[in-house]
């Protein structure tokens, strides 16, 4: 069967923790706290959860820890790991549980604490035994190096520049200073990102996102159960993933996975890029921003650096307001993963509560984006749209 | 401008004949016999077309760097050799290749830049592969 999952489920409840340093919390206290904030807004408790959902940032046995940890009892359980985008792909595999009758009521969480304590990222990742690991740990590398090869090649290719890609960078700054939670309030220019430390050339400091304590958690329901509560709940559209790797050494570094994903989700949901009131993209640098815009087709390939200049990007009147909460460059990166937050910032802007000065006018249709891996070798991107009740 | 570390490399069953040249200043790639892939980083089948006849081919050690980036703060053995150059070079062959560029001049690195490989010796005698800009053919 050629199915859809349109429609098939819907977010009833998101949470995202208010803080940004929690040194007095446990990982598990963080899913907990989440996971309770997602699931009151939703108006259900955990006795309704029959579906859980979490990342490698849950502690202990894959899911199994956790759910024990919360007394859940679960017909379905889902540990994908794709690291900062697993959270997208969680929403994706609910609401295909949840449309084959395995599950009503799923609890995705995220928790983790990077900035009081435990491995900073950017640290060899592939430590673990991946066949690919002494081919280039012994190197040098980074994620941010990563990244930042990604962003000479397009530079390269295409000539975009630092003031370009600072835009992106200015723009989450000035959503963020709307955003008493967010970690970095202060309003910053083209010339103070391009004149911050150089990193690793040619991404500066105010290029890369903020390292924080912090989580989140969505509540992913069915039609049935969301037509019982009372809150606002926005209907999931459609969501691709989609694998890249480096194609037996042949890696392209001028675009990312967000290629597939992107039109995956645009198939699914029977939406085009023009009919998106407001994007979510994962910005762990701003060249993820830059490429991910692209790919989805927001732009043609290498028209990223012109397209968000002249204020593309800020809400609520830019042609594409993204990342209103701030994002991950400037408000959260819970864990180093900044997929949880991609999602529930969209979930505010369809429900009309984001902050007023960020608020999209009758925002009907948004997109979530995750990239998990490292753009450059190989990462996992996933792909949500979401809308409202009658979309 | 300090060394860069150099460790000798991890073996397998399945990449001992890739270091194994290296240690003898070869580089050589694995390329399947059944559909003519050249393949990498090695293994000891063919992902293209699941063939598992593998011969162990030498690369001219030309290429261009196809990606690159300036590292300003290394982490772990390197945090004390920044700034050194990550690259993608792209052999004439064709594969790309995780790599260093060894420079006295890492501001004058550039895209489409043409290296040479070199090795850098690790350990009593292992060695392995980085790479430098070509003599008089740099920009």
């Amino acid at each position: 069967m050629a199915g859809t999952l349109r429609g098939a489920a819907y977010i009833a409840g998101a949470f995202e923790h208010p803080r940004r340093e929690i040194p007095d919390r446990t990982v598990a206290e963080i899913h907990a706290e989440v996971a309770l904030g997602a699931l009151a807004d939703a108006g259900l408790s955990l006795a309704d959860v029959d579906a859980y959902y979490c990342a490698g940032d849950a502690p202990g046995f894959a899911g199994l820890s956790m759910a024990d940890y919360l007394g859940l009892r679960c017909r379905t359980i889902d540990s994908t790991e794709t690291g900062g985008s697993s959270y997208l792909l969680h929403i994706g595999h609910a609401t295909a549980a949840i449309a084959a009758g395995h599950a009503q009521v799923a609890l995705i969480t995220l928790g983790g604490k990077p900035r009081s304590g435990g491995p900073l990222p950017g640290s060899d990742v592939n430590a673990s035994g991946a066949p690919e690991a002494e081919f280039e740990n012994i190197w040098g590398t980074s994620v941010l190096a990563y990244y930042a090869m990604a962003a000479q090649r397009h530079m390269y290719e295409f000539g975009t520049t630092s003031e370009q890609l600072a835009e992106i960078k200015v723009a989450a700054s000035l959503h963020a200073q709307h955003n008493p939670n967010a970690f970095l309030r202060d309003v910053v220019t083209v010339e103070e990102v391009v004149s911050s430390p150089m990193v690793a050339d040619p991404l500066h400091r105010l290029d890369c996102c903020v390292i924080t304590d912090g989580g989140g958690a969505v509540v992913v329901v069915s039609p049935e159960v969301a037509r019982t509560l009372e809150r606002n709940c926005v209907k999931v559209l459609g969501q691709g993933e989609a694998i890249k790797h480096t194609t037996l050494g042949r890696p392209d570094l001028t675009h990312t996975g967000a290629l597939w994903s992107g039109a995956a989700a645009f198939e699914e949901a029977r939406v085009s890029p023009a009919d998106i009131d407001y994007v979510s993209i994962y910005d762990s640098f701003t060249i993820t921003v830059l490429q991910t815009l692209e790919d989805l087709g927001f732009c043609a390939k290498g028209e990223g650096g012109r397209f968000v200049q002249d204020g593309t990007l800020v809400a609520p009147f830019g042609r594409l307001p993204f990342n209103t909460d701030g994002g991950g460059l400037c408000n959260n990166h819970p864990a180093n993963r900044g997929g949880m937050t991609k999602v529930i910032e969209a979930v505010r802007q369809l429900r009309g509560e984001a902050n007023p000065a960020v608020q999209v006018p009758d925002c009907r249709i948004a997109l979530a984006h995750g990239t998990g891996g490292a753009l450059s070798t190989r990462h996992v991107s996933s792909t949500l749209i979401l809308g409202v009740a009658d979309a | 401008m300090p060394e860069l570390p150099t460790r000798p490399p991890r073996r397998t069953d399945e990449t001992a004949p890739f270091w194994d040249a290296c240690a003898q200043r070869r580089l050589v790639l694995p390329r399947c016999t059944g559909c003519a892939q050249l393949i990498w980083y090695p293994r000891r089948f063919c992902p293209a077309c699941g063939g598992t006849n593998i011969a162990w081919e030498q690369m001219s050690g030309d290429g261009t760097i196809y990606a690159f980036t300036i590292v300003r703060r290394g982490q772990g053995a390197y945090k004390d050799v920044s700034p050194y150059v990550l690259a993608y070079v792209e052999l004439d062959e064709g594969p790309r290749l995780l790599t260093n560029v060894v420079t006295d001049d890492v501001e004058s690195i550039r895209c489409g830049q043409r290296v040479r490989v070199r090795f850098d010796t690790a350990g009593e005698s292992d060695a392995i592969p980085r790479f430098e800009p070509a003599t008089g053919t740099q920009g």
